[in-house]
């Protein structure tokens, strides 16, 4: 790849920034959930690594959040973006150039992020723990260019429309751009005390709900309807997402911070604005399991729909948690407990990572022009990832209703500790899994690009997945 | 953009997010920075002083740039018995709070008093100096520069302490070291004061950062955790090793922000601490090795201090 980057922009093969981007986004996802393993076993066993001082909890954790948020999350769209923007575009990408130099820079970045967040040396505001000199390079030179490539690709489309997927792709990027750049005002312009602390969760709240929600939704508006062969079932409920995306996801930040002392209409406001978060969920899930009809038999034989569908599946419990779980007659109870923990991982690894992987997946196979190596493998990843990811859930939504209990009865805190035990070697187990299903799937990968058997010309991955 | 659809809703596109900027950032902005500082808000900030993330003064989080919070029970300009005060020294050249540089942060009427009776306006970075915390006839806080108003300089008043605490510096390693991953500095709305104390106010933050309030609790909220438990040997054993004192914690050992000596000077072995620990765990010993009592200028020690001053 790096042979590209000094190359001429018409010698450069198309696909070759998705390709970079999309084997670096799996090699951060087994980076990234490699760390959240080897976190969770000293949530359970906390003198297991006695001894290795350079890799605390308290500095490791924050590293896992972002090697999977920025190195995983965000790399597979970039990946998804740099091939599928052109192809609803009928066009190349704007410029592959461009787009290799800023994987190469995105991976520099990331682990020079990382490395700072390890060595402890922190912002001190969650999900916004970079340090504001990372926060500048970030957007201006890991987001910027990556948004330029995009918003170029579309504008220089050779089709009239544009299509669902990129509406959403631009949108969001636009929105990242702004909700990155406000969002770390606290640090560049030294902002304290409660507007801070709001202002944290602001940037929580719309980084997820603006970017990371609408592209994985985005993702599968393509992957389905290209792969069943399916016109999406309708485009009207598409725009109905988008809207309400654009209008109630970006409000509800303050319902982070339910039972902190923030102004009391601010509060309201959120919690209401968050039960409108139904609004697209509800559109968007419908439109895409009835995109489905007839084609119901690919959600078992074909890897790419099966990773999408579950992906959506995923998002009705996820939806239907984070639209009712901020009102004040629910958060107070699992506010602050491994409930959240579990909803977090239910929108990360569960329905975003399942759209990506579908992306990543499709992508591979598309650009290299190559079948899928192993599609046992495939299946394995898939099954790893899922019940991994199941058992991460569960154990984490009990251990948070345990927390909740406790609140209620005044429990000595250590006794919930106690409880919690179980859940916490389940939860363990469970990112374990993810891990080694991520192992085999870059195996995969990595032999696919070498000894895949050719697509031919014209024909589609999923429809010769079987022949021989 | 072809179509003229495609104009309206890239203008519409505007709007909306204008608006939803407007609502969520401008209007609670304006709000809450209308707030009025409590008492609990100008502690804060004289014990932590500026900022406590990263910035210019302590880019490695070291626990640099922090004022030293003492109590005095004699007056150190005169010597003289006075009621038990806290007062918070700045050395010459620690940067001062939020409160102290910007009108706009401590509310109106705490503003004023703090210019017009507390003289906070005569006090100086380069210089240093000593600050109390103060109340009107009317209950009002406000800040008091006691180098001005009392006399108290900075040598004198750190001679004259009947305790410092380096609270300041231990924040920054609460944030260093993630701390706040586990413990919340925030007493729920609802059921949490029972066990955790009273909820902060909306006033109790201006001037701070970052506020850490921690999201994921996974261990007791420590926001008044000093007032219940005060005893610094439990808090040298329970960062040291938790299991000494707590056999079902899950928290991590701190045993190696006690540096390479103890307070006398003698070099600490962590790996014999942890061969003689395991041994007495296998029941080999009645007693657990003794721990190190962490030196005065120890990472251990900023951190201790930062808890028990958490009131």
């Amino acid at each position: 790849m790096l042979k590209y980057l000094f190359a001429k922009e018409d010698d450069i093969p198309q696909g070759s920034a998705a390709i970079f981007f999309a084997v670096s986004s799996i090699a951060w996802f087994i980076i990234g959930t490699g760390l959240g393993s080897f976190n969770a076993a000293k949530l359970a066993f906390p003198d297991m690594f006695h001894g290795l001082y350079a890799l605390q909890f308290g500095h490791m954790r924050q590293v896992h959040v972002h090697a999977v948020i920025f190195g995983w999350i965000a790399m597979a769209f970039a990946a998804s973006m740099m091939y599928i923007t052109p192809a609803l575009g009928n066009t190349k990408l704007w410029s592959e150039k461009l787009g290799v130099w800023n994987c190469l820079l995105y991976n520099i970045g990331l682990c020079l992020a990382l490395a700072l967040l390890w060595s402890g040396i922190t912002s001190g505001r969650e999900y916004s723990d970079h340090i504001w000199p990372i926060d500048l390079y970030i957007a201006f030179i890991m987001v910027i260019p990556w948004c330029v490539n995009v918003w170029m690709t579309i504008l220089n489309r050779r089709t009239q429309g544009i299509y669902t997927t990129n509406w959403f792709f631009a949108g969001s990027m636009l929105m990242l751009v702004i909700v990155f750049l406000i969002g770390n005002m606290p640090e560049f312009l030294h902002l304290t005390g409660l507007n801070e602390a709001y202002m944290t969760w602001w940037f929580a709240h719309n980084v997820l709900g603006l970017l990371i929600t609408p592209v994985a939704a985005a993702i599968t508006y393509y992957i389905v309807p290209k792969i069943t062969g399916n016109p999406l079932y309708s485009h009207r409920v598409g725009h109905l997402h988008f809207w309400s995306i654009v209008v109630f996801y970006s409000t509800p930040a303050a319902h982070h911070l339910m039972s902190s002392p923030l102004p009391e209409w601010l509060k309201s406001f959120a919690s209401v604005e968050g039960v409108l978060i139904l609004v697209p969920a509800v559109a968007y899930v419908c439109n895409l399991l009835l995109t489905m009809q007839g084609r119901w038999a690919m959600f078992v034989e074909n890897i790419e729909i099966k990773f999408t569908i579950t992906g959506v599946l995923l998002a009705i419990p996820l939806n239907m948690q984070g639209g009712f779980q901020q009102t004040r007659a629910i958060n107070w109870y699992i506010h602050g407990t491994g409930w959240i923990v579990a909803h977090a991982h239910l929108a990360l690894l569960g329905f975003s990572t399942f759209a990506e992987a579908a992306a990543v997946y499709y992508g591979m196979q598309v650009l290299l022009r190559r079948k899928l190596w192993s599609a046992s493998l495939a299946n394995f990843h898939f099954w790893m990832l899922l019940i991994g990811f199941s058992l991460y859930w569960v154990s984490m939504t009990i251990s948070g209703l345990i927390q909740g209990a406790a609140k209620i009865y005044e429990v000595p805190y250590v006794d919930v500790v106690i409880a919690e035990h179980p859940y916490m070697i389940v939860r363990w187990l469970g990112g374990t899994m993810v891990f080694f299903g991520n192992i085999t799937w870059l195996y995969n990968m990595i032999m696919t690009a070498r000894a895949g058997d050719p697509v031919p010309v014209g024909r589609q991955p999923a429809e010769v997945a079987y022949t021989r | 953009m072809a179509f003229r659809e495609y104009r309206i809703g890239c203008i519409m596109f505007g709007i909306a997010l204008s608006l939803s900027m407007f609502i969520t950032v401008i209007l609670p902005g304006l709000d809450i920075s209308s707030r009025s500082s409590t008492k609990a808000a100008l502690e804060k900030q004289l014990t932590y002083g500026w900022e406590t993330g990263f910035n210019y003064y302590d880019p490695f989080l070291q626990g640099k740039d922090k004022p030293i919070k003492v109590t005095l029970t004699k007056d150190p300009a005169t010597g003289a018995a006075i009621d038990k005060t806290d007062a918070y020294v700045f050395p010459a050249g620690t940067h001062f709070p939020s409160g102290l540089t910007h009108d706009n942060i401590l509310g109106d009427a705490v503003q004023k008093a703090s210019v017009d009776l507390g003289k906070v306006g005569l006090a100086d970075e380069t210089k240093g100096g000593v600050f109390v915390v103060s109340s009107t006839a009317n209950d009002t806080p406000y800040i008091e520069y006691a180098t001005a108003t009392k006399g108290w300089n900075v040598d004198a008043t750190l001679k004259a302490a009947d305790e410092q605490f380096l609270a300041g510096s231990g924040k920054t390693m609460f944030v260093r070291e993630g701390c706040w991953w586990c413990h919340t500095l925030l007493p729920e709305q609802t059921q949490d004061w029972q066990s955790f104390g009273r909820p902060p106010l909306v006033g109790d933050f201006n001037g701070e950062s970052p506020t850490t309030f921690g999201s994921d609790r996974k261990a007791p909220d420590l926001l008044h955790v000093g007032s219940r438990n005060s005893s610094r040997e439990w808090m040298v054993m329970h960062f040291f090793n938790p299991r000494l004192v707590q056999p079902h914690s899950i928290m991590p050992r701190y045993d190696y922000l006690w540096g390479d000596v103890d307070i006398d000077g003698k070099p600490i072995d962590l790996a014999a601490w942890d061969e003689h620990y395991l041994e007495y765990a296998e029941g080999a010993h009645v007693y657990p090795p003794e721990v190190p009592i962490p030196a005065a200028d120890s990472e251990a020690r900023m951190l201790i201090d930062f808890v028990l001053n958490l009131k």
